[in-house]
């Protein structure tokens, strides 16, 4: 019965669009309602031959991990899409000429740039989120994921938001504000899908067998609902035309701005932070074999964290038409944001007392103490960066690209990684990794990575800050704003050098996984003696 | 205007106390008698149950 709901659906999807495609306004929608009308007439035909035919069955006795295989899969090939992008737009900055003359308009840094932080947030990162709370949800619920293919839809149809948003970035298509670049129609479908993953989760948590919701699922579940209610305010746009990309947001002026920040800053805080923390309170504990240091600790961290995280977005508009008071009480609360993090940071890391001997046998745990380390630098260096005097010098400079790559690299790369590490042996069953050598390069190169990252725009972001403001005896600026350029050269090669690094790196870690798929030996013969008979 | 003056004086005197009241409560619960023994019992939540759902609706074994 539903394949026939289903098929009428597609089958208007897929007439809407190919009519949409002809009245189209611009290349993005144009490309996009072809792309719609293809996939919808694709699934039109998939589903008419499954219909009237026997289902597949959910077994109950059984957790859903094919679609956290999936996620794992996709995790590992974005990752590499977004670390590829990334570094080339940063040797584009060092070599202008890098900005092909028969590219331009479409793949210049203005263009490559939200496709490069898209890519690693929300398809990297995104997926990891999405792989690693199937996982967890299941694991620590006792129970199967809810709502049967419904998980399937949540990953493919967030797929489908990654490939359009993408290419819409690509072809001209985003409404300027950062980290919410999509336009209406690519705001739309990821809102359908992220209702969808919430009742996945919150279905699964209804039906656990567990009488406690372990606290990796409080995180998760506030990074899923919080980033919902970003998604919603931040994109209240009226479409100048249906048949067109074109939007514009109904707040104005410095309205529009703070809710922008409040948006932007929390998309850092819940999907950046909450959500991997949710990992870290699940996969430091399993790969450390023992619980997590303090409970309590944990309790509180969560609600320290989420109570303070949503106030400091106005650190992003010091010195704007933005009320004094306004960005004071975003620096406030940013300042205060320090100690539920290094509480957070504190409970990761002392999870391993006891256990610190693995730090030296096992590269995995390593990576996910590197991971809590960048964490807590991060954690610090964002506090000080918010106090208005600090960001006089450092906001609109390389400082502060270098530290959300401190944050970005450090902490969410490498608990992905760790992750990563953790999950292909046991999602293919295997008995290990391929090879732990390998996952100890990753981890070296990885880290020499983000060393040179951080370090280069610390050294140029600083000294830009300075340029910009020197002025001489009669009060004349020294420097124009091409001197600055000039000055940063030596700094932004070695910046690109460092993203060279971490992709070699993530292509090493490809690698190992991909071999520990196809030639480790599988553990079946072990797994059916290590389950007891209930 | 006016909604905007009756809205931020609720936010910071009543939204900000219910808020605040909820926060402590949550770390005095935290610290309740008996706690400890039920998180050590909770903290060991992902070390069950790796390779299959439960199958009883008594999950700890």
């Amino acid at each position: 019965m539903s394949n026939y709901l289903k098929l009428i659906v597609l089958g208007l999807v897929a007439i809407f669009a190919m009519y949409a495609a002809n009245n189209a306004r611009d290349l993005a929608y144009m490309v996009h309602a072809i792309l719609v009308a293809v996939i919808a007439i694709g699934l039109f035909i998939y589903t008419l031959r499954r219909t009237d035919e026997p289902g597949t069955a959910h077994p109950e006795n059984e957790y859903n991990d094919d679609v956290v295989r999936l996620g794992v899969i996709a995790t590992a090939f974005w990752g590499v899409v977004g670390f590829l992008a990334g570094t080339f737009i940063a040797f584009q900055l060092a070599f202008p000429q890098l900005n092909f003359e028969w590219a331009q308009g479409f793949a210049n840094f203005g263009r490559l740039r939200p496709l490069h932080t898209s890519a690693v947030i929300f398809a990297f990162g995104g997926n990891a989120l999405l792989a690693t709370s199937f996982y967890v949800v299941q694991r620590t619920s006792a129970a199967r994921l809810w709502g049967g293919g419904l998980g399937h839809f949540v990953f493919w149809g967030y797929q489908l938001f990654i490939v359009l948003a993408a290419t819409g970035y690509l072809l001209g298509n985003s409404q300027s504000k950062e980290y919410a670049e999509p336009e209406w129609y690519i705001d739309l479908w990821l809102t359908i899908v992220w209702v969808a993953y919430l009742a996945v989760f919150l279905g699964t948590l209804i039906k656990r067998k567990e009488p406690h919701i372990y606290v990796a699922n409080w995180f998760y579940l506030s990074f899923i609902v919080t980033v919902a209610m970003l998604h919603l305010v931040n994109n209240v746009t009226v479409p100048v035309s249906i048949f067109g990309s074109k939007s514009v947001i109904v707040w104005a002026g410095v309205q529009d701005a703070m809710t922008q920040w409040w948006y932007g800053h929390n998309a850092v805080g819940f999907f950046l932070t909450a959500g991997f923390l949710g990992m870290m309170y699940y996969f430091v504990p399993k790969q450390a074999e023992r619980p997590v240091f303090s409970y309590k600790l944990s309790i509180v961290h969560f609600w320290a964290l989420i109570f303070i995280y949503i106030w400091a977005g106005p650190h992003h508009l010091h010195y704007t038409a933005l009320p004094d008071w306004a960005s004071t009480l975003g620096m406030v609360f940013s300042v205060v944001l320090w100690m539920p993090s290094w509480g957070g940071m504190i409970n990761g890391l002392m999870t391993l007392s006891g256990a610190w001997d693995k730090l030296r046998t096992d590269p995995i745990i390593r990576m996910m103490v590197i991971s809590v380390g960048f964490y807590g630098m991060s954690t610090f260096e964002g506090p000080m960066m918010s106090i208005r005097a600090v960001n006089s010098l450092s906001h609109y400079t390389d400082w502060t690209i270098g530290h959300v790559h401190s944050g970005a690299l450090g902490w969410n790369g490498m608990i992905t990684f760790g992750a990563l590490y953790f999950l292909v042996p046991r999602l293919w069953k295997r008995e290990r990794l391929y090879s732990l050598s390998m996952v100890s390069w990753h981890f070296w190169l990885a880290t020499i990575g983000i060393v040179l990252y951080a370090a280069s725009m610390w050294v140029t972001g600083i000294m830009e800050g300075l340029m910009w403001r020197e002025v001489d005896a009669n009060g004349f600026l020294v420097n124009t704003f091409a001197d600055t350029v000039a000055a940063k050269f030596p700094m932004y090669v070695v910046r690109g050098l460092g993203g060279v690094l971490y992709v070699i790196g993530a292509l090493i870690m490809c690698y190992n996984l991909w071999m520990t798929v196809r030639k480790v030996p599988a553990t079946e013969s072990k797994l059916s003696v290590a389950v007891p008979a209930e | 205007m006016e909604e905007y003056t009756a809205l931020r004086a609720f936010a910071d005197s009543w939204g900000l106390l219910l808020l605040f009241i909820f926060f402590v409560g949550v770390i005095l619960w935290v610290f309740r008698p008996g706690a400890t023994r039920q998180y050590r019992d909770t903290a060991n939540i992902p070390f069950r149950h790796d390779d299959k759902p439960a199958q009883s609706e008594e999950a700890r074994t």
